[in-house]
């Protein structure tokens, strides 16, 4: 995850405390791992501002069944069904979850 | 319809690890911030020496040494299945050692900021004299030689930068002023990296094209850098410093941005100033870009595979009037593709003012279209890397939106993906990859009439500028000549779509 994103994200985690979730919408389950853990854990890659910096933040893919079900079933059509067919969507949502699962607080 | 012939292209590659490992963006920075760090040690021993760079498959496709059929056939993985009898000139262009491409960067320099070291100088101006695309006056242009003694004192006292062939320091770019960055040794070397690549390209061009310097009469040059100063920070002109040095004295030129779009809107923009009237003829160039060189190397390091983005990109077209001979393919002007401001970011939004909106505003459907031509990168850099195969990405969303457009089944996806997509043989330079490498194949095939349609699809990450959050994008189809359509004479295709059109106008009215 950029540098600047980490900032972003560590300034919304500081601002708006446990109200926070995070959504990924990578396209790559090895780096929605990293984001995920980024997010949660820290950095891995210690690069960043969120270098050992444990947010503890819930954080999702936006396939994630749980995100799925609160969206405006006319707007997923419209903006993320074509990605459906083109990604591996559980393979996606399981490889966040397992990072979620380690190390997120405050989950939905 | 209003249409613009193609009548030439030209691809070439700068093989440039040094210029790599010294002023690619990755290595660049970790100099500066970590010093000497393990992984600046490590790169070095999984670069690839030029004879390797020539026999890569991905890299012949590029300069026309394998046809693309070739290339599709060709044994993967391509860095395991290096090509024996490459060659380092094909029928687009060459690939350039680097020892050669520095002596042209003292070519394309007329402010005195490139010192060569004499003896090196020597040797590669007698090398580049062998190139069949340089003539003794361009050469003559390399002067400047310097002692090294000099060249040393120039990068430890005045802020130059080293210029290294087999890991010696045999030349520098000077520093362009104190205070101003724009002029700052390593953007004066980006700078004048791009227009050697430039130049390189237009060269070819004009020698695959038969065309003499003086016959050219517009340039637009559409890369990623920007050559200013401080009060005017990307005030151009790299398109008109090329035609000077390719000695097109009657050409006259302009730069054209968009990130990756760029080229895609260059092509667009030339195209219109053609079928306008307004220039004879146009060419659509750019250069390369020494930044992204390495861009990914921290991965292929980690992974301890070969650091594959040694080579800058370069290519040139030649735009005319469509003579309505089968002998120039021609760009449509009336099926342009465009990513509007209101369209969304979402790559649903994005493939369908791409790709779509423009087929069906011309009755056609994704099966018309031979092959798509988005985003061309090569897998064997941007996999190992996390992005993913970028050209197989891009067919396979195209494939997604034909079955929401139900224009294929979905168990039709893997057929169309196959037919319709291109394998990705271009360097990660950006602008260099966006559609354009499949042009000069997609004419060969339309004039053999073994294609009848070609879209080229161009994007670009306008966000990463921080000016906005918007992505842009822009595409344009490529068909066999119907007859001369730019001359203003109504074909029979346009008197059918009247037809058409006024007869649904009537079927709604009595509706």
């Amino acid at each position: 995850m950029d540098l600047q994103n980490q900032q972003r994200i560590k300034d919304a985690a500081e601002k708006f405390g446990a109200d926070c979730i995070v959504i990924l919408g990578s396209s790559d389950a090895e780096g929605a791992e990293i984001y995920a853990e980024t997010v949660s854990n820290g950095d891995p890659t210690y690069a960043g501002p969120l270098a050992g910096v444990p947010l503890g933040l819930p954080v999702y893919h936006v396939f994630d069944q749980t995100i799925r079900d609160e969206c405006d079933s006319s707007a997923w059509e419209e903006q993320i069904s074509m990605m459906e067919m083109v990604l591996d969507p559980e393979a996606l949502a399981a490889a966040v979850k397992g990072i979620r699962d380690q190390y997120s607080q405050n989950v939905l | 319809m209003s249409s613009v012939g193609i009548k030439g292209y030209a691809y070439c590659l700068n093989h440039a690890p040094e210029l790599g490992l010294h002023y690619g963006s990755t290595p660049f920075t970790e100099r500066e911030a970590k010093g000497d760090s393990d992984f600046l040690k490590a790169l070095p021993k999984y670069i690839q020496t030029y004879e390797k760079a020539m026999q890569y498959a991905p890299n012949q496709a590029y300069i026309g040494g394998i046809s693309y059929e070739e290339f599709e056939a060709a044994q993967t993985p391509w860095i395991k299945n290096y090509l024996s009898d490459a060659n380092r000139y094909g029928r687009y262009g060459e690939i350039m050692p680097e020892d050669e491409f520095l002596g042209l960067l003292a070519i394309c320099d007329v402010f005195d900021l490139i010192w060569l070291e004499k003896d090196f100088a020597g040797n590669v101006k007698a090398r580049l004299l062998k190139d069949p695309v340089m003539t003794e006056s361009i050469v003559a242009r390399l002067k400047g030689a310097h002692d090294l003694p000099e060249i040393e004192a120039e990068i430890r006292d005045k802020k130059g930068r080293a210029l290294y062939s087999d890991g010696k320091v045999v030349g520098c770019v000077r520093n362009g002023h104190e205070i101003d960055d724009c002029l700052f040794a390593y953007v004066l070397l980006e700078n004048l990296a791009c227009k050697a690549g430039g130049v390189l390209a237009l060269l070819h061009l004009m020698k695959n094209s038969n065309v003499k310097p003086e016959e050219i009469d517009f340039v637009i040059e559409c890369s990623e850098e920007g050559a200013g100063d401080m009060n005017q920070r990307a005030g151009g002109n790299f398109a008109k410093a090329v035609a000077e040095i390719a000695g097109c004295v009657n050409a006259s030129g302009c730069d054209v941005r968009g990130f990756c779009a760029g080229p895609v809107n260059a092509i667009i923009a030339g195209a219109s100033q053609v079928a306008a009237g307004a220039r004879k003829n146009c060419v659509i160039l750019a250069g390369g870009a020494v930044p992204k060189l390495f861009m990914n190397s921290r991965d292929h390091v980690k992974k301890e595979l070969p650091a594959l983005e040694d080579c800058l990109g370069n290519f040139a077209l030649l735009l005319v009037p469509d003579d309505g001979t089968e002998k120039n393919p021609v760009i449509r002007l009336d099926a342009l593709g465009k990513h509007s401001v209101g369209a969304g970011s979402a790559p649903q939004a994005i493939t369908s003012a791409l790709i779509h909106d423009p087929l069906s505003a011309q009755g056609l459907t994704f099966s018309d279209v031979d092959k798509f031509a988005a985003e061309l990168q090569i897998p064997e850099i941007t996999l190992p890397a996390g992005a993913g195969d970028v050209p197989h990405a891009n067919i396979k969303m195209t494939a997604a939106l034909a079955v929401m457009k139900k224009a294929i089944e979905k168990s039709g996806m893997d057929d169309f993906i196959k037919k319709h997509g291109v394998i990705g043989f271009a360097h990660t330079q950006g602008h260099i990859p966006s559609g354009v490498p499949f042009i000069g194949i997609a004419c060969d095939h339309i004039r053999a009439g073994t294609m009848k349609r070609v879209m080229i699809i161009g994007k670009g990450s306008l966000f990463l500028a921080r000016l906005t959050n918007l992505a842009d994008g822009g595409s344009f189809l490529i068909e066999p000549s119907k007859g001369g359509a730019s001359t203003g004479a109504v074909s029979k295709e346009d008197v059918k779509s009247l037809i058409l059109e006024a007869l649904s106008e009537i079927a709604g009215r009595l509706n």
